[in-house]
């Protein structure tokens, strides 16, 4: 899966390193962000009342 | 079948990395969002406060309204700096930003049991060192009016379903009070919600704010 995704990427290395990381942020920030926001609600964890 | 097997190694890899995440996000990602909330709000109550103070007798008190500052808690056994404002509610949203008072339960320094909820672990854990306090130590509640000091009485660890302890009588259901009591309930044990640990105390000194 990841290969095929570098494989497809365009450039030399350094290019395909930056696409790389520029994607696992947006990836990672999304979750940050928006989904685990979303989901720390609906965790049954730490609900003291 | 290589290639198959490949791809469910690579998810399986990125679900653990993901729910790592998750895990640092709700430690201490979530801190983030309280301490944002907690800024403005306990920024707020000691601006009503110097309003008061300022207005010399005409201060016109109001009900709170739900999700603002009900009062300011510190708890010196817990360090210096350790102050949260308390909002009114214990909903979900409400506690996300602060300890939370329980709709209901008396007002700081009235006679009966004012009721405080705090999350353990997650959202800044303004809880997380209550099982820390001893018998005798000072929990003290700045509000508009006044600064209560309680003293830590007892502490117990209950099942979720004991609702009798934020009674205005702690395990007297319909017993008149005659005491101001202070609980403080959060999740126990830690990272868990599957048992409550209860703080009680009662009020030991009462200082009016001079307008």
């Amino acid at each position: 899966m990841y290969g095929f995704i570098w494989r497809r990427l365009p450039g030399g290395i350094v290019v395909r390193l930056a696409v790389s990381l520029l994607l696992i942020g947006v990836v990672a920030g999304l979750l940050w962000y928006v989904v685990f926001p979303w989901l720390a609600t609906r965790v049954p964890i730490d609900q003291p009342w | 079948m290589r290639a198959a097997l490949r791809v469910v190694c690579e998810l399986g890899v990125t679900a653990g990395i993901v729910l790592l995440m998750l895990c640092a996000y709700l430690l201490w990602g979530t801190g983030s969002y309280t301490e944002r909330h907690q800024r403005v709000l306990q920024q707020q109550f000691e601006q009503e406060i110097q309003e008061i103070h300022q207005k010399q007798g005409k201060r016109s008190l109001g009900a709170i309204k739900l999700g603002s500052a009900v009062a300011l808690l510190r708890i010196p056994r817990l360090g210096a700096d350790y102050k949260f404002a308390v909002v009114e509610g214990v909903d979900a949203e409400a506690l996300r930003e602060g300890p939370g008072h329980y709709p209901g339960t008396a007002m700081p320094g009235k006679i009966g049991n004012f009721v405080v909820s705090g999350h353990r672990t997650t959202y800044l854990a303004p809880f997380n060192g209550i099982g820390e306090l001893r018998r005798g130590d000072d929990i003290v509640v700045d509000t508009r009016e006044a600064r209560y000091t309680y003293r830590v009485t007892q502490k117990e660890v209950v099942l979720p379903t004991r609702l009798d302890v934020i009674e205005p009588v702690p395990g007297h259901p319909g017993e008149r009070p005659k005491q101001a009591l202070i609980t403080m309930t959060t999740c126990n044990p830690k990272y868990s919600a599957s048992e409550r640990l209860i703080v009680h105390g009662v009020l030991a000194d009462r200082e009016k704010r001079h307008t």
